[in-house]
């Protein structure tokens, strides 16, 4: 297997002398310097200069005409004022939080069920595998397209399979009640996240002792205690890398709800905010950059757990 | 067959395997829930070709009275579908091939030397992909607005509205993720094929070019299945770094059409399909790749 492979090759690089002593040549010098230093100059150009410029810009009042130098400091202006008379604002936390627990408890863990039981020998599992995973090709603006296809209040497919909306009486609108529409959104979202967690279950199920998985493949009222005794616990690493996937995935959410309303009326996303300061109608550079702040200060933490656990594996 | 004789056979299949029951229920349940699965995309494609007098005389869950193309042929041309498939293949294909020289470079640096500075490198990249699009878009926005490119390369004179611009933030936000799944690929290469093209007098580049690449073609198709998908399906770079919407890759241009349409249904359904396609198609015919590559960045297979 591919991973004995890896622990192996690198087992063996620690009982070989360092390969520093290995002399590179000049041009050896020039070609490598040329293979790192190019790629580093697009992602810290275009990915980290404007990392550390939104951190700035969040602490100033620019609004983006004009040279950067008509920006003055005004200090932590912009989150107070986020926070105190900016109305979309703690809608738009609830929803991302609402969003982050829907992942969390509901999708991911469908997703793992599923791979947990495709990974069992069952017939037909191949099909299955693949009708789970559809979504996760579609893109989330195609996802968009099809809520409004699922819920529009007279055409849809919801209201239709539940009442006849042609023959009168209450119809549910369940993309303009700003009560309902985050959750009609989430169901989709759920359907394409638990077809990419499976996915990534599967291949951390294949991954394990094959001898475990029998052990816990038995049908039955042992199952459940197997399960949670031998395997989750196994599947420690991939767990993590789950966690970072979801958390990512909940602050990333834009597409989406941009499609089907701009982000308004009940589906206010901080991102939808952020990107709203500089196509919406209201352009204020700083405001805009102080919420993206709160997005990273909320990313750093599954960043952080991603690469620490990334480069803890690679020493073992 | 006597029902005794059914009896006798179910109670020695019971006995074989021990518990059947769970296992038809789990059956039961897979194909419930396969079937719900499949709903919204079949309920899209149904619609797609049903004409739109059709569903109005008889509503949506009706047995159709016509079937055929019109809808597509209506999307195809108001949504001027086919420019923008092409602007998607303009901003997709390069990127994709700068994101795999870029990140095959860096992982064979790092995977075949040892630098002190192997781990921030391989950190800097990685990290750069986590981040929320947003976090960077409005000094990103605004970058762009200011950054000149000469003329034959955007009309604008700008890397705001011009293909190369979306080209170079897809290749910069990506690049971390490939060099990450291809660093852990190449670390499986065994040193020794490198140190003896060394003794042969081969190059930095040559080992590079004429030994590494080579063996990577399996991760590469990987990535590239995947890259191609995910920049495809990408929406807010262009939304917000295009201003003309005729430029628009697809995907992006998706908030046109919701306007277009508005109340029709049958033509969403059809345009729908239509954009989805290049990534159905990827899901029926490279499904193995997409998955390899999505597992290998969560796994070290």
């Amino acid at each position: 297997m591919a991973i004995d492979v890896a622990a192996r090759a690198g087992a063996g690089g620690v009982r070989r002398p360092r390969r520093r002593a290995v002399r590179l040549s000049a041009g050896d010098r020039v070609a490598i310097a040329v293979m790192v230093v190019v790629p580093l100059l697009v992602v810290g150009g275009l990915i980290w200069f404007p990392t550390v410029a939104s951190i700035l810009l969040s602490f100033t009042n620019w609004d983006g005409i004009g040279g950067v130098t008509t920006a003055h400091w005004i200090g932590a202006e912009n989150y107070r004022q986020i926070a105190t008379i900016y109305p979309p604002f703690w809608p738009a936390v609830k929803h991302n939080l609402i969003w982050l627990g829907f992942l969390t408890f509901v999708a991911t863990p469908f997703g793992l069920f599923l791979a947990y039981q495709l990974d069992k020998r069952i017939r037909g599992t191949r099909l299955y595998q693949s009708i789970f995973f559809l979504p996760v090709v579609l893109s989330f603006a195609i996802i968009g397209f099809i809520v409004q296809l699922v819920y529009s209040p007279t055409q849809g497919l919801v209201n239709n399979i539940i009442g006849d909306p042609a023959r009168g009486g209450h119809v549910i609108d369940w993309l303009g009640d700003p009560s309902l529409n985050l959750w009609a959104v989430l169901v989709l979202v759920g359907w394409r996240h638990a077809g990419y967690i499976m996915v990534l279950y599967l291949a951390g199920l294949k991954a394990l002792d094959p001898s475990l998985r029998e052990a816990a493949a038995i049908d039955g009222a042992g199952e459940w205690h197997a399960f949670r005794t031998v395997v989750f616990p196994a599947l420690r690493p991939i767990n993590i890398v789950i966690v970072v996937v979801t958390v990512i995935e909940a602050l990333r959410a834009f597409d989406i709800v941009y499609i089907v309303n701009r982000g308004r009326n009940g589906l206010e996303l901080l991102s939808v905010l952020v990107t709203d300061n500089i196509i919406g109608e209201a352009s204020r550079i700083g405001y805009g950059s102080a919420i993206a702040v709160i997005l990273i200060v909320i990313s750093i933490v599954p960043i952080v757990v991603f690469v620490w656990n990334s480069f803890q594996e690679r020493q073992t | 067959m006597t029902s005794a004789t059914v009896a006798a056979e179910t109670r020695r299949a019971v006995r074989r395997r021990p518990l059947r029951v769970p296992r038809i229920a789990l059956h039961g349940f897979l194909a419930v829930t396969a079937l719900v699965w499949l709903a919204p995309v079949l309920w899209a494609v149904y619609t797609s070709f049903r004409p739109y007098a059709d569903t109005a005389k008889h509503g949506y869950v009706s047995l159709p009275h016509a079937f055929g193309f019109a809808n597509y042929r209506h999307a195809w041309t108001q949504g001027e579908i086919p420019k923008h498939f092409w602007n998607s293949m303009i901003v997709t294909i390069p990127a994709i091939v700068l994101i795999l020289l870029f990140a095959a470079s860096v992982a064979f640096v790092v995977s075949r030397f040892s630098f002190w500075f192997n781990v921030p490198l391989l950190i800097f990249f990685m990290a750069a992909n986590l981040l929320p699009q947003q976090v960077i878009i409005t000094p990103l926005y605004e970058l762009y607005l200011r950054l000149p490119l000469p003329g034959w390369l955007s009309d604008t004179g700008l890397f705001y509205d011009s293909y190369l611009g979306l080209i170079a933030i897809n290749v910069a936000f990506q690049t971390g993720f490939c060099t990450f799944v291809l660093s852990n690929y190449m670390k499986t290469i065994p040193k020794s094929l490198g140190e003896a093209a060394r003794v042969d007098g081969a190059g930095v580049v040559r080992q590079f070019f004429g030994i590494i690449l080579p063996l990577c073609k399996p991760a590469f198709a990987a990535l590239a299945t995947l890259e191609f998908t995910w920049i495809y399906n990408d929406f807010l770079w262009a939304v917000v770094l295009m201003s003309s919407g005729d430029k628009r890759p697809i995907t992006s241009s998706l908030t046109n059409l919701s306007g277009l349409y508005f109340t029709d249904n049958n033509l969403i359904s059809a345009a729908a399909v239509l954009v989805a396609l290049p990534t159905l198609l990827v899901f029926a015919g490279l499904q193995r790749q997409f998955i390899s590559g999505l597992t290998l960045g969560a796994t070290k297979e």
